[in-house]
């Protein structure tokens, strides 16, 4: 797709990961797809080989909303959730999150801002984290960061497994 | 629960970045890509004084980004590579991760897209028709 080149990453202050993307669609469809379970579940995954069984939403101030992602071949799986803190469609959703086996204190808040112009929408998903351990941890491992955990605790995986596999 | 290695790791990062956040540490840095420096010649070009540069050279230090030369005398200043090359190839793997996704959100928008045309035709027909 001819997007990419509109994508911005940004590591903020001590505690922030600003991302900035254009999509070339007005932002009633990507608040839509951010929002609604049978969307979200065709494009919020991780790596290959990792599918969303779980997406439930409940889209208000004060609502919850929990995600679950499961490894197809080995079973393994990982959720994560939150609270919706502020919700005003189209263009504006923060929630806190934070992962089932997350080691930190605290939760994580998210804001997403849509702004459309021409038919366009910028997006800027900014993720304020509860220390900057935290934000470098999540910024080399977006993924394995909710794993961490669960590997310390199963210790059933080499550690060389669990890189290649999920950094691919 | 006992420090995991993201944690221990973790640390020179979050140093990193703060210290490339300000614009003359920045400049200091690209300065000593070209060679060592002492400190009288990384604060020529800067309208600052040599203790304020000194502060700069320490955070920078700190960070792991700059160390110290052999000589005496005038003790050089010398670019380390590793932490900046650590933080791009990280915030680089960051970018990835999400742009996988975003690839796969813009297909999705377009298949939205393509059905909003389509659905509204078909109403637009319907009206016509009836």
């Amino acid at each position: 797709m001819t997007n990419s080149g509109t994508f911005t990453i940004t590591a903020r202050g001590d505690r922030e990961i600003v991302v900035t993307r254009v999509f070339d669609a007005p932002r009633r469809l990507v608040f839509d797809a951010y929002t609604k379970p049978e969307l979200i579940k065709r494009w919020l995954l991780g790596p290959d080989g990792w599918s969303m069984p779980v997406c439930e939403i409940d889209l208000r101030e004060g609502g919850k909303y929990r995600y679950v992602w499961k490894n197809d071949s080995d079973g393994r799986e990982m959720g994560m959730g939150g609270v919706y803190r502020e919700v005003v469609a189209p263009e504006r959703i923060v929630a806190t999150e934070k992962f089932d086996e997350a080691w930190y204190p605290g939760e994580a808040v998210g804001t997403i801002v849509l702004v459309e112009q021409d038919g366009r929408t910028t997006l800027t998903q900014t993720i304020l984290y509860d220390s900057p351990e935290t934000r470098d941890a999540v910024l080399k491992s977006p993924m394995q960061y909710g794993l961490t955990a669960s590997y310390d605790r199963l210790e059933k995986l080499s550690t060389s497994l669990g890189s290649e596999t999920l950094n691919a | 629960m006992e420090p995991n290695s993201y944690e221990r790791s973790s640390v020179r990062l979050d140093a990193t970045f703060a210290a490339l956040a300000d614009p003359t540490r920045r400049a200091i840095l690209a300065r000593l890509a070209k060679g060592e420096a002492s400190v009288m010649d990384l604060a020529e070009p800067f309208a600052m004084s040599q203790p304020a540069i000194s502060k700069h050279l320490k955070v920078l230090e700190r960070a792991g980004l700059i160390s110290r030369g052999q000589d005496a005398q005038r003790r050089p200043r010398r670019l380390e590579a590793r932490p900046l090359r650590d933080a791009t190839e990280w915030l680089e793997k960051y970018r990835r991760f999400w742009e996988a996704r975003f690839q796969r959100l813009d297909a999705l928008l377009q298949e939205l897209q393509a059905g909003d045309v389509g659905s509204r035709q078909r109403s637009r027909k319907k009206r016509a028709a009836g």
